[in-house]
Formats: structure tokens, sequence, C-alpha cells
């Protein structure tokens, strides 16, 4: 009797919204008013520890090949490619694309400094919300200032929706990239869904 | 709703902060010495003063740091902030002992 034998176990991979991919799909608001939402599955998440100054931290940012953000609110990198987001003073998190070779590296620079590197992937998701009502439906649950004078594109924060903690990150011109941790992806995403659903009527007076 | 500025990430609503009671009280060089009253005024008893207090909040939704904060506790109003081990830049009834400034 053959044997099957299972060698990529990527295949068994499901991502926290991946039951959610229908509705989000669905959801989608199309015209003027628009405002869609779709999950980003699988990024590679990497998050740095390494005191501002210390040796640790310059090998980091070598290593990263796009440096560390120096303070609140920076991007290091691009969202394309690799991105380095800042989430406190000495803390950061390394966002790129599914299947980036980072890791070894970032361990390898950091040696037996004083810090951190862990792999941090599966703990958060990322959800884009993209499209001309996207800062609109982000207003109505989140308290930062999300207007472009204060929060333009190539911001990232760390701050809340309704009750869920999340990053925030400015893409592009309408687009925002939100990563609640994998837990409450769902929640989230119907939140989402909810404060999307208005954009499909012409605006009350 | 207050807009409170962490000394890393700068004004943001109070929702994402969390309150940690008085600041600046010492840890007892020796606590093995301490009678269970002393310990006890350690652990529990904190001053309730009328007007500006020293206290300790921690940005638990942005940065998770804790530093402290000069409050009015009459208007609410926040008189400055300060990173840990910072001077304390206004005096209130608890200030720092000297040389103390966890």
């Amino acid at each position: 009797m053959a044997e099957q034998v299972l060698t990529d176990i990527s295949a068994l991979r499901t991502s926290p919204l991946a039951h959610m991919a229908f509705a989000l799909q669905q959801g989608a608001v199309a015209g003027e008013r628009g405002v869609s939402a779709r999950e980003l599955a699988f990024t590679t998440q990497i998050g740095l520890r390494a005191e501002p100054g210390s040796e640790a931290h310059a090998a980091l940012a070598a290593a990263t090949g796009v440096g560390l953000p120096a303070s609140v609110g920076e991007v290091a990198g691009n969202a394309e490619g690799t991105a380095v987001l800042w989430s406190g003073p000495d803390e950061f998190l390394v966002v790129a694309p599914e299947g980036t070779e980072l890791f070894d590296d970032l361990v390898a620079a950091l040696g037996q400094s004083a810090g951190q590197v862990v792999d941090l992937s599966a703990n958060r998701t990322v959800v884009e919300l993209s499209g001309p009502s996207a800062r609109l439906v982000l207003e109505k649950g989140c308290p930062a200032d999300l207007h472009p004078r204060s929060f333009g594109v190539g911001t990232a924060i760390a701050t809340v929706l309704g009750p869920v903690p999340v990053l925030l990150w400015k893409t592009a011109e309408d687009t925002f990239r939100l990563l609640p941790r994998a837990s409450f992806a769902d929640y989230t995403a119907r939140w989402l869904l909810d404060a999307m659903t208005e954009f499909a009527s012409p605006e009350v007076d | 709703m207050m807009l409170i500025e962490c000394p890393w990430c700068g004004p943001r609503n109070e929702t994402e902060y969390g309150y940690g009671g008085e600041a600046h009280v010492a840890y007892p060089a020796d606590p093995n010495a301490l009678t269970d009253n002393e310990w006890a005024k350690f652990l529990f008893y904190r001053k309730n003063p009328k007007g500006l207090f020293a206290e300790r909040w921690v940005h638990s939704a942005g940065c998770r740091r804790w530093f402290n904060a000069v409050r009015d506790t009459l208007t609410y109003e926040f008189k400055a902030v300060y990173k840990p081990g910072e001077p304390q830049p206004i005096a209130t009834t608890n200030a720092p002992a000297q040389g103390g400034t966890k």
C-alpha cells in the first residue's frame, strides 16, 4: 500500500482570518465612498529589542538592511519589502513578506549582546484597509489623531481599535494596515465589516 | 476625554493609559527589619492629597512603558510628565526622598 508522506506542512497552515476571507470580500464597498479590507496572511514578523546607542542596536540596524526607526511613528524600510516599526524606545517589529529569510541573520548580528530577536510571525496578522473612506472607518474606534498632518504615509503607531490593541500603519494614501493579535483578528474583521457597512449607502445630510 | 502626554509617544487619549498610584514610594532598605505595621504601611498606605501629586502611569496600549507624572488631583490637569530616573520637575507633597527618583 502506497503511503502518502506530507513533505510540505505549509499546506496545513490556516491564517487567523482565513474563515473571514469571503465575508471581507463581500463586505467591500466600491465607489467614491469605497472601502475594502483584506488579510495579508503569513507575513514574517520579528520582534527586536536593543537599547539605542548600544552595540547590539547598531548591529541589528545593519542586519535588517533598512536600519531601525528612531522614534515614535517612524517606519524604517518600505511596506512592500522589509519594514521595521517602532513599538517602544528599545523595541521594534520587523514586518516583511512571507518567506523572508532574515531571522538567522538578526540572531547572528545580536550575538551575545544584551537584546532580543524573537520570531513573532504567528503573533499578529495583517489586515489591510483601503479606500477613500478608510480613515473614516478607523476614526469610529481609534482614539489616535489620523489626520494626514499628524499621521502621514509611512507612519505606524501602537494604539487601539475599539477595545483591540493594534499596530496601525499607514502604508499609502487611503491605505492602512492593522496588526491585531491573532486571537483578536476575528473580532477586528467583524468590527471593520460593521463599520464599513454605512459607506455602501449615500451619505445622509 | 483627556489627552495625556507620554514621554516617548506624545499626546494620546487617556483610554490608552493605565494608572499606577503614588510614585516614588521607596522600597525599604531592609524589609526584614520592619515590623508588620511598617510593612503594611509600605505596601498599602498611600497619600491622597488635594492638589499636586506625583504618580505613576503606564502607556499600556502604546509603547507599554511606565513613566511618572505630576497631576493636580483637584483639576485633573497634568502639570508634567517625566521618565523613570529623571528628577521630578515640580515639587509635590509626595516628593522623592533625597537621591531616590525611582
